[in-house]
């Protein structure tokens, strides 16, 4: 479990996904917001045909920090729910599962934009 | 026809003028800081389990997403963030830390135009599209796995 070459992989997988991201912002000139949108509606797609969870058991961090893991967090969310409530799981799994980093997203951002003063960017 | 000359040489003139990403450095430098933010996040999970033995995975990588967000956001507060995007490119936008980048910039930035329409509406510029398409894919998903 705590060998070495788990890093190893953690390192190459999420590696890869990002190399993969920069190129399609080469290639494509994508903004963003695109590319998190299409890797975060990859990873919806990923968990929804059920690949999701035996990558991860492999990949670990890899695939959990990439913006993927939000999107696959968010349909295995809504698969459990629906599983466990019906037709209520429809709405409350997806944001439920991701509730936790969403908050803290928002919340961080508002301390810590209260707290400091915006840089001026260099072009 | 003279319109169209007009569109070409105003092409080339743009396409002269923007500043030109060089494909390799920048792939090899997403590589690695994307790959070191992912092994960061590992470390901070292993060592989570193994102060905390009882506590679930689950909420062992709530917490490690947590505090990448954490990093994310107040390195962005500090300046730093922004730096490393440039240098990393895809290897900061990709991970987590890219999302909470774009909740946390925007707020810094439309600081000056108000608290509530400025800093608090402006922080979903471009976490709103990643929110509302994974919340309504997953609903979508949610609606197939209601009828199989």
């Amino acid at each position: 479990m705590n060998d070495w070459y788990v890093y190893l992989i953690v390192f190459l997988s999420g590696g890869l996904i990002c190399f993969l991201g920069q190129i399609l912002i080469i290639k494509t000139k994508m903004t963003s917001a695109r590319i998190l949108v299409t890797f975060e509606l990859f990873g919806v797609f990923l968990a929804a045909i059920g690949l999701y969870d035996p990558i991860s058991s492999f990949c670990k961090a890899g695939i959990n920090v990439p913006i993927i893991g939000f999107g696959a967090s968010l349909a295995n969310g809504a698969i459990n729910a629906v599983k466990s409530k019906g037709i209520l799981g429809i709405f409350t799994g997806g944001l439920e599962a991701t509730a936790g980093g969403i908050a803290a997203a928002v919340f961080f951002a508002f301390i810590f934009g209260i707290i400091f003063r915006a840089r001026t960017k260099k072009f | 026809m003279q319109d169209k000359i007009r569109n070409e040489r105003y092409n080339k003139y743009v396409e002269a003028k923007i500043a030109k990403t060089h494909a390799w450095p920048s792939l090899f430098n997403s590589f690695w800081v994307g790959g070191l933010i992912c092994t960061i996040g590992q470390l901070f999970n292993d060592i989570l389990l193994l102060s905390f033995p009882n506590m679930s995975t689950q909420s062992a990588w709530a917490f490690t997403l947590i505090f990448l967000i954490f990093m994310a956001s107040f390195l962005t507060g500090l300046g730093v963030f922004d730096k490393i995007g440039a240098f990393a490119g895809a290897g900061t936008i990709v991970p987590i830390t890219g999302f909470s980048n774009s909740i946390a910039s925007p707020a810094l930035e439309f600081k000056n135009e108000g608290i509530i329409f400025g800093m608090c509406a402006k922080m979903f510029i471009i976490a709103g599209p990643v929110i509302v398409c994974g919340t309504v894919a997953s609903m979508i998903v949610g609606l197939i796995y209601l009828f199989i």
